[in-house]
């Protein structure tokens, strides 16, 4: 479904991505992790289109997403920290987002997040008044809520109470099941164990590996991801 | 696009600076008609003002307005919506509230007290500066990441267009002053769309007569046909280039 091709990408002087590739397919759910600075959001922003790549290609989809925009349709994305605009209501901001994707097909639309995190309550109040928190929770529902094929999820549980981050996760099951491909990145490791089928770690812009989870425990002989990531970490 | 533009306009019209500016412009011009016991007189008054005041508030609103969008545009990118819909719907947006404010603010007075074919060429001169303006705007904001440095500089831009540009041209006229160089000012005042605004309303008023030989040259290219034609064309090429750049630059913009 994504086919990233030596994808390069400098700001500046800073080498962020180095010629990275990766395939992801249908109903895997991929783990991107690395260190700090190690390019995981640009090259989540490089598949959006948000950060225009120097080099290589990215296909999404078969589609080439330099020449495409209509792909993104098919994105649910959650960034890792959701900026919005400051003087809109929430209801204001899920209307006005159902109206751009121009799908108000209330059968199409997946408001399960929207009910279960309790979102229908706050519906009047203005973005700039909320906490971190909450801006996670709606940019939750807004990742999931047009039933997208792709779910790319940055960091999706940070800020969030040990109750939503687990409805999350739920959610994220959920998802799996129906075949769907996830990105997510994250750094709390031990909450990725139930969820990730494989690995993709990166490391200054570039590809160390890409495995599944079943052979990364195996290589280093450890049962945990969290152990195995750090053992990995180590070595290097 | 349509949906874009809607939410842009919306956006703009609850700003009170807009309310502001429209009120301004209104209590100016009555002023200015009421003070004055000729409405000609009253006209070029308000053009000196309108000259001033007009690209002033659409070039440092507008620069403002798209840096304060910053989320709103991040929030579109990563949906399925062409960058060039995006930044034109923003311009679509801005340009429309602007030329809506001008038409309330100035156009009304205008058309009370001085329904002619002067008026009406104020009233069109005045809608495409403030579009200009805007466009200009939206060059200058897309160029640099850095809020106060985009402020600054709009500002320096029009401080440019509406001062220094005249200070040039004065310093060439006189050190030129020898040579034939009147036909050269006609290509000079191009460059300026506020000078260009200026000399097509003061030719309409017929006071060419108090600006000498220059004037002769000017009244015998702007008050034909073709050159009206041309200087309105030159105007549209104002909007034009600025946007067609900035579009050339958000295209490939990271956000």
């Amino acid at each position: 479904m994504i086919i990233a091709n030596n994808v390069s990408k400098q700001f500046g002087s800073l080498k962020v991505l180095n010629n990275f590739s990766v395939t992801c397919n249908k109903g895997e759910c991929i783990a991107l992790i690395g260190p700090n600075g190690s390019g995981k959001t640009t090259f989540i922003k490089t598949i959006l289109g948000m950060v225009v790549c120097d080099s290589g290609f990215v296909t999404v989809n078969g589609f080439n997403i330099k020449n495409d925009w209509k792909y993104r349709s098919k994105i649910g994305y959650m960034p890792q920290t959701g900026r919005y605009p400051e003087n809109m209501t929430i209801g204001q901001v899920l209307e006005m987002m159902q109206d751009i994707r121009g799908e108000k097909n209330q059968n199409y639309l997946d408001e399960d997040l929207i009910e279960r995190f309790e979102i229908k309550n706050l519906l009047h109040k203005r973005m700039r008044t909320l906490s971190g928190g909450t801006r996670q929770k709606i940019s939750a529902a807004l990742a999931f809520l047009f039933n997208p094929d792709l779910l790319i999820l940055d960091e999706p549980t940070a800020g969030l109470d040990p109750l939503s981050s687990e409805i999350l996760k739920e959610k994220i099951i959920e998802e799996k099941k129906k075949g769907k491909l996830i990105l997510i990145t994250s750094h709390i490791l031990s909450e990725l164990d139930d969820l990730v089928t494989q690995v993709i770690y990166m490391q200054d812009g570039c590809l160390c590996f890409h495995k599944t989870i079943e052979q990364l425990k195996e290589d280093t002989g450890q049962t945990k991801l969290a152990k195995a990531i750090a053992q990995v970490m180590l070595k290097q | 696009m349509k949906k874009v533009i809607k939410y842009v306009i919306i956006d703009i019209l609850r700003n009170k600076i807009m309310l502001a500016y429209t009120a301004f412009l209104l209590v100016l011009s009555f002023s200015i008609f009421s003070l004055e016991d000729n409405s000609a007189k009253g006209l070029l008054g308000l053009l000196n003002i309108i000259l001033i005041i007009v690209p002033l508030v659409s070039i440092v609103f507008s620069t403002i307005y798209v840096y304060n969008s910053a989320e709103f545009i991040e929030l579109l990118v990563s949906q399925p919506l062409k960058r060039k819909t995006i930044w034109m719907s923003l311009f679509t947006g801005l340009a429309t509230s602007m030329v809506l404010a001008f038409l309330l603010g100035a156009g009304i007075p205008i058309l009370i007290y001085q329904a002619d074919i002067t008026g009406m060429m104020m009233i069109v001169i005045g809608v495409l500066l403030s579009v200009i303006f805007v466009a200009i705007a939206m060059l200058a904001a897309v160029k640099t990441r850095d809020k106060a440095k985009g402020i600054g500089i709009a500002i320096l831009l029009w401080l440019y267009f509406s001062l220094l540009f005249d200070g040039f041209v004065l310093f060439l006229v006189f050190q030129f002053s020898d040579y034939p160089i009147e036909k050269l000012m006609v290509a000079v005042s191009m460059f300026n769309p506020l000078d260009l605004a200026r000399i097509m309303i003061l030719l309409k008023m017929d006071i060419s007569a108090l600006m000498g030989y220059t004037g002769a040259v000017f009244k015998d290219f702007f008050g034909t046909g073709t050159g009206l034609l041309l200087s309105f064309s030159v105007l549209v090429c104002w909007t034009i280039i600025p946007i067609w750049l900035s579009i050339k630059k958000f295209k490939t913009k990271d956000l």
